[in-house]
């Protein structure tokens, strides 16, 4: 009877505990959407400032801004939101490791509101449409909190202007996160400048197993396509040519059977020189000294060599005298997420905006070593970041000028006036024009060289995806022949 | 109560759910082009190409090697351990066999400082690599059958071979050999079919050519579902060779060494 008795009290509470489970449950959902904007974000892996920093990492700029983060830039956004908009809302922050990973994530039906992709893939979405565009108010500078707009490079603004898709430019769709270029990180003891400069190192006898590229197929095409197209990019006929910019799109945007073809040669050739295609160990062995010379996006490179800083190697960057591709990540509205909710896509774009606000754009940079597109427009903290990183101390014996003023007002060489020059001009140590300074804010010669990527299309990208393929699998005819 | 066929329940959902299914949605995108037409292009594809057809060879390649290999080293092992001192045997399958239950991502950072050490340069041995840390990596899943169908042998079935006057080799390959089949058959199974797809074994040792696993996973992120899923058909065919291929190996041994 007693353990009957038991049996029955313990059912009893069981429902209880459920009941008042359940309802709590329903009750807090009903409150969620009543009033709190769930916003789903997702990003690239280690790519936004996550806070707890060491008091030793304060930022001191001239003009009195002072910056020590403690906590992430997605807590910060909840708490500004709810003080700027007076509205709550929750981000759902999530990550991915390549742009195809976040592709087949929302083909297998995962919804996002707000994502990050590279340009190119920014382009497929446009192309699937699959992008809500921004909203007009989202681009007038005028409204206080529209820090993207007051903020962004001037530079970066005329690149998104002038890639479009189907006619459409990217800036209608995409907003700038941060950009950088291709090149190659070397160790000045075993590699010279003058070799690092050219794409074809990758090919040398001298560098045998010692050079790593990236396992990445449009990464490697494109050193892959500068090697082959390394005479007709570096004649001076082509170089003095009028429509010089527009001619290296041209050819380093082919997917033609031809290119792709001698692409795919060369390709093989590196394969059997390179130490290996890596994915994230490329760092790790530049620092070791397992490789001498190391295909990285500019804002690795940045990383890379703090690292090996701090293990008292000294590793340059390089981006080569071919060309190099100018990339970048933005922020991207999905229409599976944000729909024709009005609250979301506030929320979206304040999300952006926030992340624009120079003192945030630099916590960003600060905290992942790559260049944020804000440019901080008014305000001059970004150039002042700059400085304070690269500037050479006051009894540094040999400086040189650094001009970035491109990046500030979009302007080049002749357009600019002598004072636009001179503020955005940093005095600096030599070796950091080939150092991180040179990759963080690449000077105006590579910015001249350096070529978006476009989105391929079906069959370039069919045709690259087999070239890749057949470059990666064992070829049987070598060894029957 | 229940009853047996009730028992079966939770099998047989965990079955159709994560084995029939996807296998279904696998065969289904291996047979249909990009459209969702029936296609069998992909898979003639396959073996028209030279390129996928030497994945194919070199993957093959690397797991007879590494069957090989991990054979070699296993059976000695399995049989000191199997035919120690009975007391013992415990410990020292705890000795052989713990150290490489280490998760094999760790174990291989450490073999690759190890060979670098000695090669100089890991990159100029590639294969040798390969196959030496998929050995390292799968022997332990040759040890073990190989170890059970030992300590399972009759002992009085050996030293009546040694009573009949046969020496200490001829009672090897004549009784423990034969009757440790089975174990190597199991052993043979769960080490050549891993190490055909475990890529990430190659990733670690810097080798760029792709295997089995590597060109579904390049497939894949290429949005390519239909020719990954052709490579996890050939697979799959082969897988079922064998296995149809061990069983014939695998059953009629008692019948085959009585003496006539």
């Amino acid at each position: 009877m007693k353990k009957r008795y038991k049996k029955i009290i313990t059912y009893i509470l069981c429902l209880c505990l459920m009941l008042t489970n359940m309802t709590f449950l329903t009750g807090c959902g009903k409150d969620e959407e009543e009033d709190v904007i769930v916003l789903r974000v997702s990003n690239w892996e280690e790519y936004i400032d996550e806070g707890d920093w060491d008091e030793e990492e304060t930022i001191e700029l001239e003009n009195g801004t002072v910056i020590c983060s403690e906590t992430s830039m997605v807590e910060d956004y909840e708490t500004w939101f709810y003080e700027t908009y007076g509205k709550k809302v929750v981000v759902e922050y999530s990550t991915f490791g390549t742009n195809e990973e976040l592709y087949n994530q929302l083909s297998m039906g995962d919804t996002y509101d707000l994502v990050c992709p590279s340009e190119y893939m920014i382009m497929k979405m446009m192309a699937e449409d699959m992008l809500v565009p921004f909203s007009e108010e989202f681009y007038d500078p005028t409204i206080e909190n529209n820090y993207y707009a007051k903020g962004v490079s001037p530079y970066i603004q005329s690149v998104f202007d002038n890639l479009s898709i189907e006619g459409e430019p990217i800036s209608k769709y995409a907003a700038g996160y941060m950009w950088g270029t291709l090149g190659i990180v070397y160790n000045p003891e075993e590699v010279t400048e003058e070799e690092a400069s050219h794409w074809n190192m990758l090919l040398m006898d001298k560098f045998d197993k010692r050079v790593t590229i990236k396992d990445s197929v449009r990464d490697a095409y494109f050193a892959g396509n500068s090697i082959y197209n390394e005479k007709l990019l570096l004649s001076e006929e082509f170089l003095a040519s009028e429509d010089y910019y527009a001619n290296m799109e041209v050819v380093l945007n082919a997917t033609d059977k031809d290119t792709v073809d001698a692409v795919e040669d060369i390709l093989s050739d590196v394969k059997k020189n390179v130490y290996s295609f890596e994915t994230d160990s490329g760092k790790a062995d530049m620092v070791s000294g397992k490789v001498v010379a190391n295909q990285q996006w500019s804002g690795d490179a940045v990383y890379t060599l703090d690292q090996a800083e701090e293990e008292g190697v000294i590793l340059c960057y390089s981006a080569p005298e071919e060309a190099t591709n100018l990339w970048f990540d933005g922020w991207c509205m999905l229409k599976d997420g944000i729909g024709e909710d009005p609250d979301k896509q506030l929320a979206a774009e304040a999300f952006v905006n926030f992340m624009s606000m120079p003192e945030n754009a630099i916590r960003n940079m600060w905290y992942i070593g790559y260049t944020s597109v804000i440019s901080g427009g008014e305000d001059n903290s970004i150039f002042q970041y700059a400085e304070f990183l690269y500037s050479a101390e006051e009894d540094e014996e040999e400086t040189v000028e650094y001009p970035t003023a491109y990046f500030y007002t979009g302007k080049f060489e002749n357009e600019l006036t002598p004072e636009e020059i001179e503020t955005y001009t940093i005095v600096t140590t030599p070796d950091q024009t080939k150092r991180q300074l040179f990759a963080q804010y690449p000077p105006e010669d590579v910015v001249k060289r350096s070529v978006v990527m476009d989105y391929f299309g079906q069959e370039g990208n069919d045709r690259i995806n087999q070239m890749w393929l057949n470059v990666r699998c064992f070829d049987l005819y070598e060894y029957i022949d | 109560m229940l009853t047996r066929k009730q028992l079966a329940i939770p099998y047989a959902i965990f079955l159709v759910l994560f084995v029939v299914l996807p296998l279904l949605v696998v065969v289904y995108y291996g047979f249909t082009d990009r459209n969702g037409n029936i296609s069998f292009e992909n898979f003639l594809g396959f073996f028209q190409n030279g390129k996928t057809v030497g994945t194919l060879v070199y993957s093959l390649a690397i797991a007879f090697l590494t069957t090989v290999f991990s054979l070699l080293l296993a059976y000695p092992v399995a049989l000191i351990i199997a035919k120690g001192a009975y007391s013992q045997r415990t410990k020292f399958l705890m000795i052989f066999v713990l150290p490489m239950w280490i998760n094999f991502t760790l174990r291989i950072t450490a073999l690759k400082e190890i060979l670098t050490l000695i090669e100089g340069n890991l990159a100029k041995y590639q294969f040798f690599n390969t196959v030496l840390c998929m050995v390292y990596d799968f022997l332990p899943f040759m040890i073990m059958p190989i170890y059970n169908s030992l300590t399972k042998l009759d002992n009085g079935l050996i030293e009546a071979a040694s009573d009949l006057g046969a020496n200490k080799l001829q009672v090897f390959f004549k009784v423990i050999l034969p009757l440790s089949i089975p174990g190597i058959v199991s052993g043979v199974t769960m080490v050549f079919l891993p190490s055909m797809t475990n890529y990430v074994v190659l990733d670690m040792i810097y080798n760029s050519t792709y295997i089995m696993g590597s060109l579904i996973g390049s497939y894949f992120s290429a949005y390519d579902w239909n020719n990954g899923s052709v490579i996890s058909i050939v697979l799959l065919l082969i897988i079922l060779g064998i296995t149809l291929v061990s069983n014939k190996f695998a059953e009629p041994e008692s019948k085959a060494h009585v003496a006539p």
